[in-house]
């Protein structure tokens, strides 16, 4: 990344001009966002978190605002964005970070939901704004209990810093009490820049008893090295029901870093999958915090990584009160020079009896220089629990391919349908049907672009 | 169910003692000054009247350690080390001049030893006499504060080709292989407290197995930490010539004292084409007492190189004792074909702690790897598994099958596991599990209603729990070892 000098011009070239500036609230969440940023400043492989994950590729970013321009793929009328229920979906479409209106759809919602662009939000009342963000607490540097002397152990944060010294746009979505939006909500981001950087911002807020589904979209319409750097933080209200899913689709050449913190009340659910297939370097780091008694999660990714592609899947689940269940699978292909890296950790609070946790992520390696990193984790302080994880790493099954020729199928179908299953399972974790359909078809569209071979659907359902 | 009620019985037999090894031997010790620099470091070559290489290869890690910090991220959490206050010399005076047979050995020290169960009657053992005779030979190297005092069944050993030394002597008597091989496994660069160790060890085991000779008894090394305010640092050397066969123990006690004692010791172990190296391990040092007050930190650097085609090396360790436990015993498998194991049980009681696991590194083609780790965490405890597998480029058609299970037993202590998995071969397989639970309400109504007390019946499902690794134990060290599991937790449960 562009020196921190270059930052200290672009922080003080561009704060003047960001929306809501004056405002109490908003000034001190971009001041503070400014302040951490430099005091972390961008992890390295040094931080354990970082480990497997080096963002030197960053130096070549320009951190400028993108700026949008016609690009050889058409008129943006003409661009077939992704969906997950093609006109049945309230949606919100940014182009290299701002919002779209003439993009975007949202029909008429029922009483107690809100949904706008974070700008408009900010634009209409900042004060509202500032509160509505303030109901997000950042989350802490080190997530483990026992800090030890090196605060380095954990995560860091400087990313989601990054993004809140530079906040201004994003999608805000609230969801009153006890209101069950039966229409999916869908935030699309699309980059068509050459380069440029958006720092975006999406909330969801589902007050208690509510159901919600969330699907984000990022995908590039001819975008060159842009970098999407996303904060989405979730708020899931007692009982309520969110059930959320990224689809990261973006050109080869893009930076995707993308934090997602939820926040479960007792009783609530939060399901969230990710699928990652495009970008040159993308990382979501996945929090999920089950803060009321049973409360439960699902989480789960799939990814495709080939070229000299790198993927990072990194989740926390963090059982804080008794009887919560999180159940996390994350399966992945890596083809060519790709790289991908899983790094998935479990705690257990002392307070946490009768947690449920398991998690399993396996990898498949289809060339001699692909890698995967895997470090699956528990950190556990209560006694009466049920944890576990698995993890596995290798090619695929000779005996399985065998089988599959012998019965007349050309070894490169085999293969592709092998993938496929493999990456199914994953699709079969999500609970919304929309989310699982949308999720299987991109799946097997990546697969086809990675083998040459086109997998029907049809192939994988099991006969009853 | 003759072994059930066998364990039971050893668990009776034990509740009642509580760290049996914590008494003190009252003997003369040479002790170097307080405090660490290049002039201990001198004085202890020269107490050992080593050549100058080796007092070379010492000052160099000495420099080198100056530059380095301490690790800080294992999940143990202790004060800040103060280097300068401890010695890092203590021998028993009598064995300034070196006995040489077992007859001429301070009557002291021979007693402290039987006092622990160690064996060092090897005339007895030979000329058969009554009681001793159903014993199995073991050859044993006792190392006391600083020094080896005894090395039994050298002459037995010798007629085999095989030595068997404390390392002090080895470096006399067989420089050309120390020089060779030591440092050739855990270089002098490797970790803080391996380049310490570098710097002022002051003795250890040596072993040489040559060419095609299958060991034909047990080797160990028994250490022991005596006098007060001293750091112990061993190194321990096995080398397996082509077509060799060893098995090696290692035991370890200390005195009961309020301070901490630090103990950082280096195992090298190399093994060459078609030989097997099995180390077995029962670490049983000071743990401290119930208040967390004093107890051993055993920063200890363990590997292993396969370097040979088919070797093997073989890690068993049963971790009861010390404070605070930092140790990785590793395996690097260089050789096409070879095989690292790794089993382990760790146990942690009142406020132990122990970040313990292993690395294996696959180097050549089919290597296979096993780590089975057993961590049981009590009291206000932490036990951590942390392990790396790592599968570079050639290692084609490569295996590991890692299992970690986790026991917790009350709601104040802490498991965890960070396993590390990093695979850059298509056709390598690596599989990894872990589990955490508690002993089953199920297990324990089981044994009470078969009149088992809750103490007896912790101990028999704990014994149960590490079964998979306790049998990988040579036959003399499973039933102690088996104890050591019962006294550990001893307190833990009611």
């Amino acid at each position: 990344m562009a020196a921190i000098a270059t930052l200290k011009d672009l922080y003080e070239t561009l704060s003047p001009g960001l929306p809501g500036v004056g405002a109490a609230g908003l000034d001190r969440l971009r001041a503070d966002g400014y302040a951490r940023f430099l005091a972390e400043g961008v992890p390295t492989p040094k931080v354990e978190g970082w480990k497997y994950t080096n963002l030197r590729d960053l130096a070549g970013i320009s951190l400028a605002p993108a700026r949008s321009a016609a690009n050889s793929d058409g008129a943006p009328s003409a661009w077939d964005l992704p969906s997950v229920a093609p006109g049945k979906t309230h949606r919100l479409v940014f182009v290299d970070g701002v919002f779209n209106a003439a993009l975007s759809a949202v029909g008429p919602l029922p009483e107690g939901v809100a949904l706008d662009s974070l700008r408009g939000l900010i634009d209409a009342s900042p004060a509202y704004a500032a509160e509505v963000l303030d109901r997000f607490p950042a989350p802490k540097a080190d997530s483990g209990l026992r800090v030890g002397p090196n605060p380095g152990r954990g995560q860091t944060q400087g990313l989601v810093a990054l993004n809140g010294a530079f906040l201004a746009e994003g999608a805000v979505l609230t969801v009153g009490e006890g209101v069950n939006l039966a229409q999916p909500v869908e935030v699309v981001f699309v980059a068509t820049a050459a380069d440029g950087t958006w720092h975006p911002r999406l909330l969801i807020d589902v007050a208690p008893g509510a159901r919600v589904t969330v699907a984000e979209h990022h995908v590039s319409r001819g975008g060159g090295a842009t970098f999407a750097n996303i904060v989405t933080a979730i708020r899931v209200g007692e009982g309520a029901t969110l059930r959320h899913a990224k689809f990261q689709e973006e050109a080869e050449t893009a930076l995707h870093l993308a934090s997602i913190t939820a926040t479960v009340a007792a009783s609530a659910t939060y399901e969230t999958f990710v699928l990652t297939t495009g970008a040159r370097l993308a990382r979501t780091d996945v929090q999920v915090r089950l803060e009321g008694s049973n409360a439960s999660t699902r989480v789960s990714g799939a990814y495709g990584v080939d070229g000299n592609r790198h993927a990072d899947f990194t989740s926390l689940i963090d059982h804080v009160s008794p009887n919560c269940t999180s159940r996390e699978v994350v399966k992945g292909v890596i083809d060519g020079h790709g790289r991908a890296v899983f790094q998935g950790k479990i705690i257990v609070r002392p307070d946490a009896q009768k947690t449920d946790g398991h998690q399993l992520n396996r990898a498949l390696l289809l060339s001699d220089t692909a890698e995967i990193d895997a470090k699956p984790e528990l950190e556990i302080y209560a006694d009466d629990v049920k944890c576990s994880h698995g993890a596995t790493a290798g090619e695929l099954d000779e005996d399985a391919l065998f089988y599959l020729r012998a019965r007349g199928i050309p070894a490169d179908t085999a293969r592709a349908l092998l993938i496929a299953a493999f990456l199914d399972e994953v699709a079969e974790e999500i609970g919304d049907p929309a989310l699982r359909a949308h999720a299987t078809s991109r799946i097997q569209d990546r697969i086809g672009r990675l083998t040459g071979i086109t997998v029907d659907a049809a192939d994988l359902a099991v006969e009853e | 169910m003759a072994a059930t009620e066998q364990t039971v019985e050893q668990v009776r037999a034990v509740t009642e003692q509580k760290y049996k090894y914590g008494f003190t031997t009252e003997i003369e010790s040479d002790l170097a000054p307080k405090g660490l620099n290049e002039d201990i470091v001198r004085f202890i070559s020269a107490k050992k009247g080593e050549p100058e290489w080796l007092l070379e290869w010492r000052l160099q890690a000495y420099r080198h350690w100056l530059t380095m910090e301490e690790p800080t991220w294992a999940m143990v959490d202790f004060p800040k080390i103060d280097y300068q206050d401890s010695h890092y010399y203590s021998a028993p005076k009598a064995a300034k001049d070196k006995p040489q047979s077992l007859d001429e050995v301070d009557p002291e020290l021979l007693k402290t030893y039987e006092k622990l169960g160690i064996p060092l009657k090897e005339q007895a053992i030979l000329a058969g006499v009554a009681g001793a005779g159903d014993m199995p030979a073991i050859a044993v190297d006792a190392v006391f504060d600083s020094v080896s005092v005894a090395t039994t069944f050298k002459k037995k050993l010798e007629e085999k080709g095989i030595i068997f030394c404390s390392i002090s002597e080895a470096v006399r008597e067989h420089p050309e292989l120390v020089r060779k091989y030591m440092g050739s496994v855990v270089p002098y660069s490797d970790n803080y407290y391996a380049t310490l160790n570098c710097a002022v060890f002051t003795d250890g085991s040596f072993v040489y197995i040559p060419k095609g000779v299958r060991c034909p008894m047990e080797l160990s090394t028994y250490f022991r930490i005596n006098a007060s305010n001293t750091g112990q640092f061993e190194r321990t050397l096995i080398i397996a010539d082509e077509g060799s066969y060893v098995s090696y123990l290692e035991g370890c006690t200390a005195p009961m004292r309020d301070e901490n004692q630090l103990h950082a010791a280096v195992v090298e172990l190399v093994a060459m084409d078609d030989a097997t190296i099995k180390y077995s391990t029962v670490q049983n040092w000071y743990p401290g007492d119930e208040n967390g007050k004093g107890g051993i930190y055993n920063f200890v650097t363990k590997r292993g190189a396969c370097r040979g085609r088919n070797s093997k090396i073989s890690w068993t360790q049963v971790e009861t004792g010390s404070a605070i436990t930092w140790k990785y015993p590793s395996c690097i498998l260089q050789g096409d074909n070879s095989v690292g194991e790794f089993y382990s049980v760790a146990i942690t009681n009142n406020y132990q702690q122990a970040d313990t696991g292993t690395k294996m590194i696959h180097i050549g083609k089919n290597t296979r790897s096993t780590i089975v780790a057993k961590g049981i965490s009590a009291g206000k405890a932490q036990s951590t598994y942390r392990g790396l597998v790592r599968i570079l480029p050639k290692a084609e058609g490569a295996r590991n099958h890692t299992q970690c299970d986790s026991l917790l037993i009350g709601d104040k202590c802490g498991a965890h596991t960070v396993p590390y998995i990093e695979s850059r071969n298509r056709t390598a397989r690596v599989e990894h599990e872990a589990t955490t639970a508690k002993i089953s309400e199920d297990q324990l109504f089981y044994c009470r209603a078969r009149g088992l007390s809750q103490e007896d019946a912790v101990g028999l499902i704990v014994n149960g729990f590490c079964r998979e690794v306790l049998k990988e134990l040579p036959m003399e060290f499973a039933v102690e070892a088996q104890k050591l599991v019962a006294i550990s937790l001893e307190g833990s449960v009611g």
